[in-house]
């Protein structure tokens, strides 16, 4: 019997094989795409550790930043824990072979972030995700570690609360199949696919993990905070990092002047272009006055990508840009243990998870620490769970197995779930973005259930089993409209601002009735709901 | 415009709605709105995850960062075993890693200065697109090649100061390896990273005659032609 079935293989999940593996565990990283292939290659400003390499810093500066950025909703427990491992992930990363940059003194260099009152963002030029990714995936290999790619997760299999492992579409052959282990760890992402076309996130962004496990009778909250990035390019949403701000860019109107102080955090900026945008402003990125050698030393990635999608030399020109989804603060509630709430035998790490570090806004160069940081606890209590029943029978796979064989036979089907998802993409920016309003919300919400009353007339056009991914794409939506139900409603409750929840008519943080997580989960087939208050 | 898609069992055209768009884009154009059963991988958008890229007019692009042009053939990557349309298992292909072991076999501490990052700063840019691997005329010939990214990366990782087994990476890259290679440069030509293997392979042929090994097509004086 495996020990540890670990779903989702980007820095979190492979972190977590790394720990356990470490430990003589037995591990089985599974994958909807190749390891390499995930949103942390994505990641470009760096990894926060308060190091003080450049300037002086402390563990307990990056605490109170990371608190202050959370507005509230932090366990600040968990936040010191990360804060205080932190240097120690760095360490571990360098064991492992990741090409940090250096300072003239041969110590990692550090880079400032927004809304940190340091340079504390470790970095690898501007391919800080993707180097460590990689780092990560050549140690797997080099441990041996088995890793299954192109399975999607499609359920947990849980018998009385206990996770016993999960069933899997196996993308290449179409086989529905379960794997089934003592202990689970969920790694599989966030929901940022919600903003469609509106979104730095990659397509795969679409809340497996979260989703399974709301169906499982586990816990999901937080799930209305999405950060917004204040600079991706204008027609391709392609992200450009915080760093080019962090390094002295500045934003600019039509006009030519700049309206915010680049540095403040990512929300304060996101609204601020917002505004400027609905008063009919053009916003840019200006990054000319860094100059060529600088901007091809510190941002290659960045003058490719604007050159290729906006059609426009950052080095010369001004650079195009719009506020989009970046990243998903919301997801699988889990306790300090990394546990998922409601269920046994599960952890959840990465952005799939609200471990309570984020709260109301991520401060940039969190994420990356969290997925290392939390990854390596995720396995390390994985080792240490005590745990059985794993043999019991189950009918999850058949059930799964005849939904599957369902889609395959149904034809034709009446709606097209693409240009329905593309719509949904729009609607969730313009109605449940930057800036929220309670009458679109709930107009809003009332159309997605509709469109989940629909599910039953879209379906699939390609009725081929094998490498079916318009079969991926159409059970990828259906995740989806769960998630983004459960985010509708919990903004929808929440009347008041805070961190990147922003409503015009309640402008404040009101924390007589809001400080609090917002739980969401499903009983007797119905969506059920109640705000806990945070205590620290 | 018009562009050709080779598919598994037929050569199809498709007409593109777009001045000017990503051959992704365009894929996906085709796939939700004329034949969900067009196939093809794609992620990130943004030329970093490595996961579309393809050949078109017989050289390999990534689809999120290839401006599709009036005519163009587009066909999945070359020496891959092609699972449907574009889409290729990348997993067999992923095993030469294994064989280079392209990673740190002895980790020590080192003191490390950002001049000996900058040295290997292209190579771990790599994204395991596998655009030189599909590029790579040698896998016509040898298929058990470990080819151009493998090489790479098993470079990168001799190059490292914190390597402390240099020699044992260069003992897995002889068999299959570095003396294959013909230095064509088609992988440095095709690389969306910029990344030149023909010149990390050549440097691993300078480490490895540090530890005594010799080009064996020299050995033997054998060009092909059956010797001197």
């Amino acid at each position: 019997m495996l020990d540890i079935l670990i779903i989702g293989s980007g820095g979190a999940g492979l972190s977590a094989a790394l720990s356990a593996k470490q430990q003589g565990s037995t591990v089985l990283v599974v994958g909807k795409s190749y390891p390499t292939a995930s949103q942390t290659s994505m990641a470009q400003g760096g990894m926060n550790a308060a190091l003080g390499n450049v300037t002086p810093d402390s563990i307990q500066a990056h605490i109170d930043d990371t608190i202050k950025s959370a507005h509230g909703l932090c366990n600040e427990e968990m936040v010191k824990q990360m804060c205080e491992d932190a240097p120690f992930s760095i360490e571990w990363l360098e064991k492992l072979g990741v090409p940090f940059d250096r300072t003239s003194e041969t110590k990692v260099a550090q880079r400032q972030l927004g809304g940190a009152s340091s340079k504390r963002a470790c970095y690898a030029q501007d391919y800080t995700g993707l180097k460590i990714l990689h780092t990560l995936y050549d140690n797997c290999l080099k441990e041996k570690i088995e890793m299954l790619e192109e399975h999607l997760l499609l359920n947990l299999i849980v018998e009385e609360k206990v996770v016993l492992g999960a069933t899997f579409l196996n993308i290449v052959t179409g086989e529905i199949k379960e794997i089934r282990a003592k202990t689970t760890i969920l790694a599989t992402g966030g929901y940022g696919a919600l903003y469609k076309n509106f979104t730095t996130n990659s397509e795969g962004a679409t809340g497996d993990g979260i989703a399974a496990v709301l169906r499982a009778g586990g816990t999901i909250s937080n799930m209305e905070f999405v950060q917004f990035h204040p600079t991706a390019l204008k027609s391709s949403s392609t992200l450009i990092s915080e760093s080019a701000r962090g390094e002295g860019g500045y934003l600019v109107n039509s006009k030519g002047e700049r309206f915010i102080d680049e540095l403040l955090p990512r929300d304060v900026v996101a609204r601020a272009i917002f505004e400027q945008m609905n008063s009919g402003e053009k916003v840019f990125l200006d990054i000319r006055h860094l100059g060529e050698e600088k901007l091809l030393h510190l941002m290659p990635q960045e003058v490719h990508l604007c050159r290729l999608h906006e059609g426009v030399d950052p080095i010369t020109e001004l650079i195009p840009i719009k506020p989009v989804a970046h990243y998903t603060m919301g997801g699988i509630d889990v306790n300090k243990n990394l546990e998922v709430t409601g269920l046994k035998n599960c952890y959840a790490v990465g952005e799939c998870s609200n471990a309570k570090i984020h709260g109301a806004n991520r401060l940039g160069g969190n994420s990356l620490l969290e997925i290392i940081s939390l990854g390596r606890l995720a396995g390390d209590n994985a080792v240490g769970c005590d745990c059985h029943h794993t043999e019991i029978e189950n009918t999850q796979l058949q059930q799964d197995q005849e939904y599957i064989d369902g889609l395959f036979e149904e034809y034709p089907y009446e709606k097209n779930f693409y240009d329905i998802q593309n719509q949904l993409g729009v609607d969730f920016y313009t109605k449940a973005g930057i800036v929220r309003d309670n009458t679109q919300l709930n107009n809003f919400l009332n159309e997605l259930r509709v469109i989940k009353a629909d599910l039953d007339d879209m379906g699939i056009g390609d009725k081929n089993r094998e490498n079916n991914t318009n079969l991926v794409d159409f059970l990828q939506f259906q995740n989806l409209l769960e998630v983004g139900e459960v985010l509708l409603d919990a903004a929808l409750v929440r009347d008041e601002s805070r961190g990147a929840h922003y409503k015009t008519a309640f402008p404040k943080e009101e924390d007589k009735f809001f400080k609090a997580d917002a739980l969401y989960w499903i009983e007797e087939n119905v969506l059920q709901n109640k705000l806990v208050k945070v205590v620290n | 415009m018009q562009i050709t898609i080779k598919r598994t069992n037929e050569t199809v055209n498709y007409e593109i709605p777009f001045q000017s768009s990503t051959l992704l884009k365009a894929l996906y154009h085709i796939k939700n709105s004329e034949d969900n059963s067009l196939t093809f991988s794609s992620s990130c958008r943004s030329g970093v995850c490595g996961t579309c890229a393809v050949r078109v007019n017989g050289k390999e692009v990534l689809a999120c960062s290839y401006t599709v042009q009036e005519g163009d053939l587009v066909e999945p990557l070359a020496y891959h075993e092609v699972q449907r349309d574009l889409k290729v298992n990348k997993q067999k292909v992923r095993e030469t890693l294994r064989t280079a072991t392209a990673w740190l076999q002895s980790p020590q501490k080192a003191l490390i200065n950002e001049e000996q990052v900058q040295l290997t700063a292209k190579q771990t840019d790599c994204i395991l697109c596998d655009s030189c691997y599909s590029s790579c005329p040698v896998l016509e010939v040898n298929p058990n090649f470990i080819g151009p990214f493998a090489l790479t990366r098993a470079y990168r990782y001799t190059a490292d100061p914190r390597e402390g087994n240099i020699q044992a990476i260069v003992d897995n890259i002889q068999n299959n390896g570095i003396w294959d290679c013909t230095l064509c440069g088609n992988c440095t030509e095709v690389c969306p990273q910029g990344i030149d293997p023909k010149m990390d392979i050549t440097m691993l042929r300078g480490t490895a005659s540090q530890f005594g090994y010799t080009d064996p097509n020299f050995q033997t004086m054998d060009f092909g032609f059956g010797g001197f």
